[in-house]
C-alpha cells in the first residue's frame, strides 16, 4: 500500500468511525422500577397448573447436594412445580447474572451477591423485585436478624443501602471470627482468651515460644479485610460500623475516626512483632489454611467457610468471636448473609418463586444443611445432631449468640463499589509497612468520602434518546 | 541516485501494462488481473472483522464518554473518564508498571532470542532440534498453568528460596510475590522466559534466509563470531527484529493473566497493569465508561509504540 492510498484509508475509516460514532446512541436500556407484587392471601403454592422455575445459584460441594434434596422434596410436596436447576460459579454470576437478568429468558429465582456494584445495580435496573409484601406473609422479617436483611434491603430507585425493601432473603450466614488450636493453646499454658488484652498476651506468649501466633497469609489480598474487621470491631462501635458500611447518615461519618487510627496502629505493631506469619504478603489464603490445619499458628482469624477443612467433629480446634475489650463485654464479629434468592422481576410466577423462597429457607432446610458446615440464623433454631466439645458446636454457639444480639456486623468492602479494591490494597501496605496507620485511614477515607460526594450530587438518570 | 534507480523500472514496466488493460477489456481476462468478484473474497472476512473488532471498538470509543454502569442508560460526561484516569494515581502508576514490563517482555527477551538464534545457528551439534524445541517449549504453554506454577517457584518457601540458600545466596532470599520492589520485577522475570522462545524461533527463522555467502565472505575478510554476528547477522534480521518487537511490546502493554493469577495486582497496587484495570472497573466495580477509556487510551498507546518501533527498527530505501 502506497502512502496515499494509506492516508486516504485512513481517512476514510475515520469518517466512517465518526458516522458510526454519531449514529449511536447512549448504552444501556432504560430502567424499569419493579412493582412489588401484592401480598398473597394464602402462602404456598396456588397455582393449580404446571410451572417451570428456572434457578441460577453458585452453590458448590456437600451445599450444592443438599440443594438437590430440598428441591426434590419442594417437587414433591407441589408436582406441579419443576425447578430447573443452572449451577453456575461465583464468577461466572458475577459476570453474567446482570446481563442475563436483563435479557429474554431470564432465570425467576437467583442467587444475587450483595453490594453496590451487583445487587445495587440489578435494584436501580429495576431487575428484582421487592420482597416486602412475601416478607411479611412468610415472615421472613422476623425469621433472622434485623442486619442479615438489611444487608438485602435497598431503596427501590437503588441509591441506598441498608433500608428500604427487600430484595433478597437467605437465613444463612458466614461468620467470621477466631480460630484457635486447643493443642498449641495448651502446650503454651494458655487459655482461651476472655478479653482482647489476653489475646495480645497471648500473641506474645506465642511468638517467644517460637510459634507463629497469627496465621494470615494475605497474598489473594481479600483475608485483609477480616484481620483488619476483627481488630476495628474492638474500638469501633456497632453502629458505627453498620451506618458507614450501608452508607446511611454518610455525611456524618468518616473513616478518620481516633478507634480506626488505633486499630491501624495495633495491626501494623503485629507485624513489627511478628506476631502473624513471616512474609505475610506472598503467602497465598490456600496455603495458610493447609498450613493452620497442619498444626501452625496459635489462630487464624477468617470464616466458618474453613471448618471442612479442619473438620467439623475435630475437637482440636475451637473457634470463638474476637473477644471484647473488657470481660463480659458484648461480643461483636464481621459476617454477613449467604448469597440471598431474589426472584426476577420478569418472572411470570413470583407467588411460586416465593414459595421456593421460604421452602429453602424454613427450619427444615436449617436443619438439612447444619452437616455442611453452613450456619443458619434462624431465630430460636436449635440444631440437632452436632456433637458436643467439636469445632462445629463452638461455631453454631458462637453464632447463635451473635444472632440473638443482632451483632453481626456486615463485610466492609461493601462500604463503596472500590471499597473492596482500596480497603485490601491499603492494608497490604499497612501490614508490608509502606503506609504509616494515618496514610492506611486517609486512604480509605479519600475512596468513601468521593463516593458518598458522588451519590449526594447524582441526580436522576435521563433515560435512553435511543 | 536512489530515486531514479528505482522510478526507472517503474516507468518502463507500466508503459506495457496499461496498453495490455485496454486489451483484455476486450478480450478474455487474464489471469491475475483484478475482478469485481475480488470484493466480494475480501467482503467476508471484512465483515467478521467489522463485527467482531471495528464495531465494538467503536462502541468502547462511544462508551469511554458516558458514565455507565452496564445496564441503566448511561450519563454523558464528555472527557471525565480520561480525565479522573489521570488523576488517578493508581491508574497512572499501573501505566508506569507496563514501562518496567516492556523491559522484561520485550528488550530481554529480544536479546536472549538472538543470542539463542547466533548459537544454534553457528553450532552443529546432535540433537539441535531437541535444544530447539526444549528453549521452545514456554512459548506453547498456556499462561495461566505456568503462572500458577511460577507463583510456586517464588513462594516464600519455594525452590527458588530454597535453591539460593543452598549455594549460600540466603540473603537474596525473600518473599518475592509480597515484596514491593520485587513483585514487579519477580512477574517480569516470568514474562520474559515466557516470551524468548517466541523471539528465538523467529530470529532462527530469519537467520536460515540470511545467504552463506555472507557468512563465508565475512569469514575470509577475517571476522570472528562477535563481528560476523554485527556485520552480518544482525543487519539481516532487521524485517523480523521489527516484528519480534513490536509483538513483544504489545503483549508487555496488555499483560493481565500473569498479574490475574500471580498477585492480583498486589501487594497494595505495586503490580497493577491497564489491563487488569480495565478489567476491575467494568467488571468489579461496574464502571464500564471507565473501564473503556483505560482500554481506548492503552489501545492508543500500543498503536503509538507499534508505529514508533516500525519507524526505528524498518529497514528505510528497500
Amino acid at each position: 500500500m502506497d502512502r496515499v492510498t494509506r492516508r486516504r484509508f485512513l481517512a476514510l475509516g475515520g469518517a466512517g468511525a465518526a458516522a458510526l460514532a454519531t449514529a449511536s446512541c447512549t448504552p444501556g436500556s432504560p430502567a424499569r422500577v419493579a412493582k412489588a407484587p401484592p401480598k398473597p392471601a394464602r402462602t404456598g403454592v396456588t397455582v393449580k397448573g404446571p410451572v417451570k422455575l428456572v434457578l441460577w445459584d453458585q452453590e458448590s460441594g456437600k451445599v450444592s447436594q443438599i440443594w438437590n434434596d430440598l428441591i426434590k422434596g419442594f417437587e414433591h410436596k407441589y408436582p406441579n412445580v419443576t425447578i430447573d436447576r443452572v449451577e453456575r460459579t461465583f464468577s461466572d454470576l458475577k459476570a453474567l447474572l446482570k446481563l442475563a437478568l436483563a435479557g429474554p429468558h431470564a432465570p425467576d429465582v437467583v442467587e444475587a451477591n450483595q453490594g453496590w456494584p451487583d445487587m445495587g445495580e440489578m435494584v436501580k435496573a429495576g431487575l428484582l423485585l421487592p420482597l416486602d409484601n412475601f416478607a411479611s406473609a412468610y415472615g421472613w422479617d422476623r425469621r433472622v436478624p434485623h442486619t442479615i436483611n438489611a444487608a438485602n434491603s435497598w431503596t427501590a430507585d437503588g441509591q441506598r443501602f441498608g433500608t428500604g425493601s427487600l430484595f433478597g432473603f437467605t437465613n444463612e450466614a458466614e461468620l467470621v471470627g477466631v480460630f484457635y488450636n486447643k493443642r498449641m493453646l495448651r502446650k503454651l499454658g494458655l487459655t482461651v482468651p476472655a478479653t482482647f488484652s489476653d489475646f495480645d498476651n497471648s500473641l506474645a506468649v506465642a511468638k517467644q515460644a517460637g510459634e507463629i501466633p497469627i496465621q494470615f497469609g494475605d497474598l489473594d489480598a481479600w483475608p485483609g479485610i477480616h484481620e483488619w474487621a476483627a481488630v476495628q470491631e474492638r474500638f469501633a462501635p456497632k453502629t458505627y460500623m453498620t451506618d458507614f458500611i450501608f452508607g446511611l447518615d454518610y455525611n456524618r461519618l468518616t473513616f478518620t475516626t481516633p478507634q480506626n487510627l488505633r486499630a491501624a496502629t495495633i495491626l501494623q505493631d503485629w507485624t513489627r512483632k511478628g506476631y502473624f506469619t513471616p512474609d505475610l504478603l506472598a503467602v497465598g489464603y490456600g496455603d495458610s489454611v493447609s498450613h493452620f490445619a497442619k498444626g501452625q499458628g496459635l489462630y487464624m482469624i477468617t470464616g466458618n467457610w474453613i471448618v471442612a477443612n479442619l473438620g467439623a467433629d475435630n475437637p482440636d480446634f475451637g473457634f470463638m468471636a474476637m473477644p471484647p475489650t473488657s470481660p463480659g463485654g458484648p461480643l461483636v464479629s464481621t459476617g454477613g448473609p449467604g448469597f440471598p434468592l431474589s426472584i426476577a422481576s420478569s418472572s411470570p410466577h413470583p407467588d411460586v418463586a416465593a414459595a421456593f423462597i421460604d421452602w429453602m429457607t424454613n427450619d427444615h432446610a436449617a436443619q438439612m444443611l447444619v452437616r455442611s458446615g453452613e450456619i443458619a440464623l434462624n431465630k430460636g433454631f436449635t440444631p440437632t445432631g452436632v456433637k458436643p466439645g467439636t469445632l462445629l458446636s463452638d461455631l453454631l454457639a458462637t453464632a447463635a449468640r451473635l444472632r440473638d444480639t443482632d451483632a453481626i456486623v456486615p463485610y466492609e468492602d461493601w462500604s463503596t463499589p472500590s471499597f473492596y479494591n482500596t480497603l485490601t490494597q491499603s492494608f497490604q501496605e499497612l501490614v508490608g509497612g509502606k503506609a504509616t496507620p494515618q496514610q492506611f485511614v486517609s486512604k480509605c477515607e479519600a475512596d468513601y468520602s468521593a463516593f458518598q460526594k458522588s451519590r449526594a450530587t447524582s441526580s436522576p438518570r435521563p433515560t435512553s434518546t435511543g | 541516485m536512489e530515486n531514479i534507480a528505482v522510478q526507472l523500472p517503474v516507468t518502463e514496466i507500466s508503459a506495457p501494462k496499461r496498453a495490455g488493460k485496454r486489451a483484455w477489456r476486450r478480450a478474455e481476462r487474464l489471469p491475475g488481473e483484478p475482478r469485481r468478484i475480488a470484493y466480494v473474497y475480501l467482503a467476508i472476512p471484512f465483515l467478521i472483522y467489522a463485527a467482531f473488532t471495528i464495531v465494538p471498538l467503536v462502541q468502547s470509543f462511544d462508551i469511554s464518554f458516558y458514565n455507565w454502569d452496564g445496564i441503566t442508560p448511561g450519563t454523558w460526561v464528555g472527557l471525565a473518564n480520561y480525565k479522573s484516569f489521570f488523576a488517578d494515581p493508581v491508574i497512572r502508576g499501573s501505566y508506569l508498571h507496563t514501562l518496567v514490563l516492556i523491559v522484561f517482555y520485550s528488550f530481554i527477551p529480544t536479546a536472549i532470542g538472538l543470542l539463542l538464534a547466533a548459537l544454534l545457528s553457528r553450532m552443529r551439534i546432535h540433537g539441535l532440534t531437541v535444544f530447539r524445541t526444549l528453549l521452545f517449549l514456554p512459548a506453547i504453554l498456556t499462561d495461566v498453568v505456568l503462572a500458577v506454577t511460577w507463583t510456586w517457584i517464588y513462594d516464600p518457601h519455594g525452590p527458588l528460596n530454597t535453591f539460593l540458600g543452598s549455594i549460600g545466596l540466603g540473603f537474596l532470599r525473600r518473599p518475592w510475590l509480597g515484596d514491593f520492589h520485587f513483585a514487579l520485577p519477580a512477574v517480569g522475570v516470568f514474562g520474559a522466559w515466557e516470551e524468548y522462545g517466541f523471539c528465538m524461533i523467529v530470529f532462527i527463522a530469519g537467520v536460515m534466509k540470511i545467504p552463506t555467502s555472507l557468512y563465508e565472505a565475512a569469514r575470509v575478510d577475517g571476522a570472528n563470531a562477535w563481528h560476523e554476528f554485527f556485520a552480518v547477522t544482525l543487519p539481516g534480521l532487521r524485517y523480523e527484529l521489527t516484528v519480534v518487537v513490536v509483538l513483544t511490546m504489545i503483549d508487555a502493554l496488555s499483560t493481565f493473566d500473569e498479574v490475574y493469577v500471580m498477585t492480583g495486582g498486589g501487594p497494595g497496587t505495586a503490580t497493577t497493569v491497564p489491563a487488569f484495570e480495565v478489567y476491575n472497573q467494568a467488571f468489579l466495580q461496574g464502571q464500564v465508561g471507565s473501564a473503556a477509556a483505560i482500554g481506548i487510551t492503552l489501545m492508543l498507546v500500543v498503536f503509538a509504540v507499534s508505529y514508533g518501533i516500525t519507524k526505528i527498527l524498518e529497514p528505510r530505501g528497500e
